[in-house]
């Protein structure tokens, strides 16, 4: 158990970079250079504040769980 | 070792916390609950659905400033105290309510008026981002050693109770005055009401005392100088948080946004419901599901808190597309058979009083339920003999019988789902931090999980069945509940494997 919560850090940075990507290029700028008032609030929502919670916290989750911080003995 | 407190002591420290919480989810919610009226109100009205977005964009707003309070209060409340630090949001929080019910519409001020909105909106978010840490610490601190999910559980039903008081007030205000009563100047008394019940919850928690945790730790000169860096700054601590956010709050978030709010928004646009039908229905199973999460508290301080909290979860990824489905056939008119020679139409002819031709069709189904169709037909220029018409359609439906009922069950199993995982975030939450940066660092992730993740759903679900529809997708009203479904599925998975089901606070040197 203890290795598989260390393999799957890989996969939570990886899925941190993805929710980064379509955050961005899905959802973010072509809401924001859709010159909508409306479609620009949620494009600047999405990429300035939930883009980087997700893929910050989550990379630095997938890191700390890559590192071993998340093993019985650390916690 | 803890400070004993009595039972009676106790009761007295929920009954506080509890109604003082209450109060600021029920002036946070009858924002939302309004929306519609407040779009007419303070946003330009050319085009309607681009004012309703804007109200959501407020509504968002006041979301996002969430985390922004539980670190500015957060931060407080570890460095002067949870009393304090709760007593001001609770008059923020009442003033800002008050005072959006006192700002005059777009039409007597213009662009000021949306500009105040959002304002004293975000004031509400920030209010509220520094309250619920402050309550739910307050009360975990006065709580005996393994009853904390119990006691800390009265605090979790205040939020499903702030709703639910909030659209009672509204049903009842609408209730007591006529429609055009309540659009001109009605929808202002839920807002003005709110600063009598923020008095009295300031005069109930002005004579309560610091909690004991605090108290001794202020007392020995245990608490923190800079709660932000040690909650933050510090690896050992900072993990906790992004565990609590990944493994629980996110999760959480979305479940509790779902069933509370998606499926209001699913009854009224999707479904077509009437609209105090779904109100109605809503409250109903809120009512229902409510003491369950004392059921759970209680649970989770037998069994430990994050199998609990993990059912919730696993169980939404699993059901939501069908309940949704199910939802949609109950009023989807194509199983239905329609009782042909029932079908009505009245005209109301354009007067000089209101220019409008309005023809008004009722259609009766087998099963009991009927829909009402108006179509309004409007002169351009307002006169009743113009050259040119525009015509809007209206349609509701109404349910009786069997399908009412199904429909509360519905939303009462989802309501149930929340009781699952909202119950026992809090002990969950409190257990894992230190009390010298326990407000701070509970805080951040709960208003993360429920504010941003949760308070996005709504605008990011509408966006996805937008697209399907879009997209000529048969089944566009399902393809919204992707992302609750995604957000809570990944959240079950971090929590089932990293979250020990005996995880406390240890002291950070």
């Amino acid at each position: 158990m203890e290795n598989i919560k260390k393999i799957l850090g890989i996969l939570w940075i990886i899925l941190a970079l993805l929710t980064a990507y379509f955050c961005i290029a899905q959802f973010g700028l072509p809401k924001i250079i859709s010159g909508k008032q409306e479609d620009v609030v949620f494009g600047i929502i999405i990429l300035f504040i939930l883009t980087p919670i997700i893929s910050i916290g989550l990379g630095v989750f997938g890191y700390f769980a890559l590192t071993g911080e998340y093993q019985k003995d650390k916690m | 070792m803890q400070e004993q407190v009595s039972k009676k002591g106790i009761w007295k420290v929920i009954g506080a916390s509890s109604l003082g919480t209450l109060i600021e989810w029920y002036d946070f919610f009858i924002f939302g609950s309004l929306s519609i009226v407040i779009s007419t109100k303070f946003f330009p009205s050319d085009n309607p659905t681009a004012a309703f977005l804007s109200t959501l964009a407020t509504f968002a707003a006041g979301f996002v400033v969430r985390p922004f309070g539980a670190l500015f209060f957060g931060r407080l409340g570890d460095l002067i105290g949870r009393k304090y630090t709760f007593m001001v949001t609770l008059m923020l929080m009442g003033g800002a309510t008050f005072l959006i019910g006192c700002i005059p519409s777009y039409d007597s001020i213009g662009f000021l008026a949306p500009l105040i909105v959002l304002i004293l909106r975000l004031l509400q978010g920030l209010a509220l981002g520094g309250e619920y840490g402050g309550a739910a610490t307050y009360v975990a601190e006065h709580a005996p050693n393994g009853e904390r999910g119990y006691w800390t559980s009265w605090i979790q039903t205040t939020a499903t109770f702030g709703l639910f008081i909030s659209l009672v007030v509204i049903l009842l205000t609408k209730f007591f005055l006529s429609e055009s009563q309540f659009d001109s100047w009605g929808w202002r008394v839920p807002f003005l009401l709110s600063i009598i019940m923020v008095y009295v919850s300031y005069l109930i928690r002005r004579n309560m005392d610091e909690s004991p945790e605090f108290k001794k730790a202020k007392a020995e000169g245990k608490t923190s100088t800079n709660p932000l860096k040690e909650s933050f700054g510090n690896k050992y601590n900072l993990k906790f948080v992004l565990l609590a956010l990944f493994g629980a709050a996110m999760g959480q978030g979305v479940v509790w946004y779902t069933g509370q709010f998606y499926s209001m928004s699913f009854m009224k646009t999707v479904m077509f419901l009437d609209s105090d039908q779904a109100d109605m229905i809503l409250g109903i199973a809120l009512l229902f599901g409510t003491p369950f999460f004392v059921v759970f508290g209680k649970l989770s301080d037998k069994v430990g808190r994050k199998w609990v909290m993990l059912t919730g979860m696993l169980l939404a990824v699993l059901t939501y597309r069908p309940i949704y489905q199910a939802m949609y056939h109950i009023t989807d008119v194509s199983n239905k058979q329609e009782l042909v020679d029932k079908r009505t139409e009245v005209i109301s002819a354009p007067s000089s009083e209101d220019p409008r031709e309005i023809i008004t069709t009722t259609k009766y189904y087998s099963d009991g339920a009927y829909s009402k169709e108006e179509k309004i037909k409007q002169a351009t220029d307002g006169q009743v003999q113009a050259s040119e018409h525009k015509t809007i359609t209206k349609s509701s439906m109404f349910l009786s019988g069997a399908n009412y009922v199904k429909l509360i069950a519905l939303i009462f199993i989802q309501i149930l789902y929340i009781t699952l995982v909202y119950g026992p975030i809090a002990a969950f939450l409190v257990e894992i931090f230190p009390v010298k940066i326990r407000y701070t660092s509970m805080s951040l992730p709960y208003h993360i999980g429920n504010g941003i993740f949760g308070g996005l759903l709504p605008a990011i679900s509408t966006y996805l069945a937008t697209n399907a529809k879009g997209a000529a997708d048969p089944t566009f009203y399902l393809e919204g509940l992707w992302y609750p479904i995604i957000i809570s599925a990944v959240c079950f998975v971090i929590g089932a494997l990293y979250i020990n089901k005996n995880m406390v606070a240890k002291d950070l040197s």
